[in-house]
């Protein structure tokens, strides 16, 4: 566990404690079952923003608590513990870092202190093709009038169905592939022509495509300057791989305490199965996974709030660990379980699936060696 | 005489990068041929010199306590100045088996006469010690160890054989197991300092697969050791010991972290495509990986430095960062190895660069960082048994 402040201390508390009480392993089937397609418990989120999470990296001025990143990151990873869905992440943590840094006073007098109020989620509308690379962005926003006309497809948007707000990342200028040309809009989901369709998916992060069939936005939309959003993008994304490699670490380090559990309690061969050299070594190779993987989140979480000039790369490094640790150590706790992990009564599964879906988000694994080498000279 | 250190953003005390008083030649080197190789060590004049400096600063053992020749820093400032002399290129020069184990075991378990004679020598690095614990048939499993230790009055009277006694034919002095009792296995084990110029006491060299011969044999032939070298009390070795091997795991968890990244030696040996990229896409992704990965392990160790520091946790168990220190490391020396291509294959001889030839040797020694201090089953073992509470078969 780093080393927090007092108050620090009080805010891991406070999340451990609602969300065993209020936001269980199990309360993810009800999401499922209920099939709104926000991907999220709509009461839960309030609850979460009466309890000021909505607003941790916002300004005091906008209604936040100005409390940082590494306060967000220990809050998401209790959050992670139960597998507890809610746009934290992308509306929380990203959108409203992007707002902080680069929106214009009204728009961030029009979202800020909703988005801390938990009254609005602002999403984020990168992702086009089949994998995370913000540079491959397609969609283009052509000059009209004193405005921009979009076109295009953004897939998968999480918590899309359920946004009040986008941030899109859009084509002005250049050619795919080109890092530069790139512009940042905020719209209002209810914009004239752009048409929402859930993704149903394996695993609730609320997805879902948005079709910008000739949306008009005015030049107000624009976040930051024209052409030169990629490294606010950039930023915003870093933001979101730190929390969300927080919150991972949470899932991960649940899922081998349950598995550690079961080993200490399952009876084979007249012995407890954790008594079996082979299972004993695979749990204590994922207890040393786990803690180079903490010390990677909690080294991003702290790069941001010093706005470090090793952000980037610390942020990459945070989300492959936790992508490589958190998937492993979800395959293991299938294996280690035996055929009951194979059924969907039982939480295994559950942990399964959204080590995948999250470490899909915002790039894999893969990506993040990727950038990391390039920001690295590889 | 002080060197003034100056404070960083942290407040805490650190050397102005550059202005550490080392020689440059050597930056790149292995410590750990210089802490295992007494021959090699006293072969090179550098080494030589940053030692004495190091020492006469009054640094050997930075934070022991001043009345035992320790320079009485705290163990942060202590971890700082080592920091510090990797970021400037050196390592600290006295981190030998006196100094990374048998000094700080002494410090705990040594009465008074013996912590003045035997503690200030090691710190002003005059004297070297191996370690002799390992025996043919006892290896990781130490405590069936069977050096036949016998009272003999005033004296003991030592008869057996050690292996694996790394630097014994260049050491001074040797920190020992025997047995004391044969009835009982852990509480029959005494620790007992032996003076290696004893009638009675022989090192052989055996050759490793690195071609270096600082590895040993020696066996004991009633070899007579003055009362007074025990440490602990008769049949209270283990506890010693044991306290020993986690100053050993220690040191070896954080010796792992003072290496240089591979890109600029992949680029340079593999050349880049047409993007700037590392030529060979496989290797630059492995290189990539272990680079990342080293860099968590950086800062594993630092992280379990500021919990302990600040009493919020343990911090990473060190079984565990023993494990992923010597991983990393090995597979470190494999990517060398590969970056090298046909030029990592060298023995010797001047169609070599000498760093080519350390690359091979480094990269033959690796294999070791597994099996010594603990091999890396006996660490999972104890991650599992002590860190993870699971069940004994
Ligand atoms: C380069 C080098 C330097 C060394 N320097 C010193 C020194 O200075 N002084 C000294 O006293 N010793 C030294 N050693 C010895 C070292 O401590 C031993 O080699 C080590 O303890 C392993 O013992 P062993 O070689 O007898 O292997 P063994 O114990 O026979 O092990 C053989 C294999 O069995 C595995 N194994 C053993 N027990 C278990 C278990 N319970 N569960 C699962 N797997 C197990 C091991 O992990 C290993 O893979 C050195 C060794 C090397 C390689």
């Amino acid at each position: 566990m780093a080393v927090l402040t007092e108050e620090q201390n009080l805010l891991r508390d406070a999340a451990e404690a609602w969300a065993q009480e209020r936001s269980p392993l199990g309360a993810l089937r009800k999401i499922r079952a209920n099939g709104d397609g926000l991907g999220f418990d709509a009461q839960a989120f309030a609850e979460m923003a009466e309890m000021g999470w909505a607003g941790i990296v916002v300004p005091e001025e906008f209604g936040g608590a100005d409390f940082g990143f590494h306060s967000m990151g220990v809050v998401l990873e209790q959050l992670g513990r139960t597998l507890t869905a809610s746009p934290l992440i992308v509306s929380s943590l990203a959108a409203a870092t992007g707002l902080k840094r680069a929106g214009s006073a009204a728009l961030k007098q029009a979202w800020l202190p909703k988005i801390a109020a938990g009254e609005a989620i602002v999403t984020l509308a990168i992702d086009e093709g089949v994998r995370h690379n913000p540079a491959a962005t397609e969609l283009r926003a052509k000059k009209s009038g004193a405005g921009f006309k979009l076109s295009g497809v953004k897939r998968p948007v999480l918590f899309g169905m359920a946004a009040h707000a986008a941030i899109i990342a859009a084509r002005t200028s250049g050619e795919p592939g080109d890092e530069a040309g790139i512009t940042l809009f905020l719209a209002p989901t209810d914009a004239a022509k752009l048409s929402r369709a859930p993704l149903i998916e394996i695993e609730a992060r609320g997805a879902a495509a948005y079709d910008f069939g000739g949306v008009t936005l005015g030049p107000e939309a624009v976040l930051g300057a024209v052409d030169e959003g990629g490294p606010l993008l950039e930023r915003m994304l870093d933001c979101a791989c730190a929390g969300l490699a927080a919150q991972m670490l949470g899932s991960a380090s649940a899922a081998f305490e349950i598995t550690l559990a079961y080993l200490k309690t399952r009876k084979q061969f007249g012995q407890l199965i954790g008594a079996f050299q082979a299972l004993q070594h695979r749990a204590s190779v994922l207890l040393g996974e786990l803690e180079l993987t903490r010390s990677a989140v909690e080294s991003a979480l702290d790069a941001l709030d010093a706005d470090a000039p090793e952000t980037h790369e610390l942020a990459s490094l945070a989300k492959a660990l936790a992508g490589d640790t958190f998937r492993r150590v979800a395959g293991e706790m299938i294996q280690m379980h035996g055929g009951i992990g194979m059924t969907d009564e039982h939480d295994a599964g559950l942990f399964l699936k959204r080590a995948r879906i999250d470490d899909m988000s915002f790039g894999g694994a893969g990506y993040h060696r990727e950038r990391y080498g390039r920001l690295a000279g590889y | 005489m002080t060197w003034r250190i100056p404070a960083n953003r942290h407040g805490e005390p650190r050397w102005a990068h550059g202005s550490a008083p080392i020689s440059p030649e050597l930056a790149g080197k292995n410590p750990y041929r210089y802490t295992s190789d007494g021959a090699y060590a006293d072969a090179d004049p550098d080494f030589q010199l940053w030692l004495r400096r190091v020492v006469d600063h009054g640094w050997g053992a930075p934070s022991w306590p001043v009345e035992y020749g320790g320079g009485g820093l705290s163990a942060r400032q202590g971890a700082i100045i080592n920091e510090e002399m990797i970021n400037a290129g050196a390592f600290h020069p006295n981190r030998t088996y006196g100094e990374m184990m048998l000094g700080p075991t002494l410090l705990e378990f040594a009465d008074e006469v013996q912590k003045r004679r035997f503690i200030p020598p090691i710190a002003r690095g005059e004297v070297r010690w191996c370690q002799g614990f390992s025996e043919p048939g006892a290896g990781s499993d130490l405590a069936s160890l069977q050096t036949k230790c016998i009272d003999d009055g005033d004296h003991w009277i030592v008869n057996g054989q050690k292996i694996w006694t790394s630097g014994a034919n260049h050491a001074d002095w040797c920190f020992c197991l025997v047995r004391t009792d044969t009835t009982r296995k852990q509480g029959g084990i005494s620790f007992l300092l032996i003076d290696m110029k004893s009638a009675g006491v022989e090192a052989r060299p055996i050759t490793l697969i690195s071609g270096t011969t600082h590895f040993c044999e020696v066996f004991f032939s009633d070899v007579r050791v003055p009362k007074e070298n025990m440490i602990g009390g008769v049949n209270q070795g283990w506890s010693v010991a044991k306290r020993l091997l986690q100053f050993e795991r220690g040191s070896l968890a954080s010796g792992r972290a003072e290496e240089a990244p591979l890109g600029p030696i992949a680029r340079k040996h593999v050349g880049v495509d047409s993007q700037g990229r590392i030529a060979d896409a496989d290797l630059r992704m492995r290189v990539i990986q272990n680079d990342m990965r080293l860099r968590a392990y950086e800062q594993s160790l630092r992280r379990t430095r500021a919990e302990v520091k600040a009493g919020t946790g343990p911090g990473v168990p060190v079984s565990a960062l023993k494990n992923l220190g010597a991983g990393l490391s090995q597979e470190r020396a494999e990517l060398m190895i590969e970056i090298l291509g046909q030029r990592g294959l060298g023995w010797e001889g001047d169609a070599f660069t000498p760093e080519e030839l350390e690359a091979t040797r480094n990269w033959l020694h690796s294999k070791a960082y597994s099996i010594y201090g603990g091999s890396y089953e006996v660490q999972n073992n104890i991650t599992a048994k002590r860190v993870l509470g699971l069940p004994s078969a």
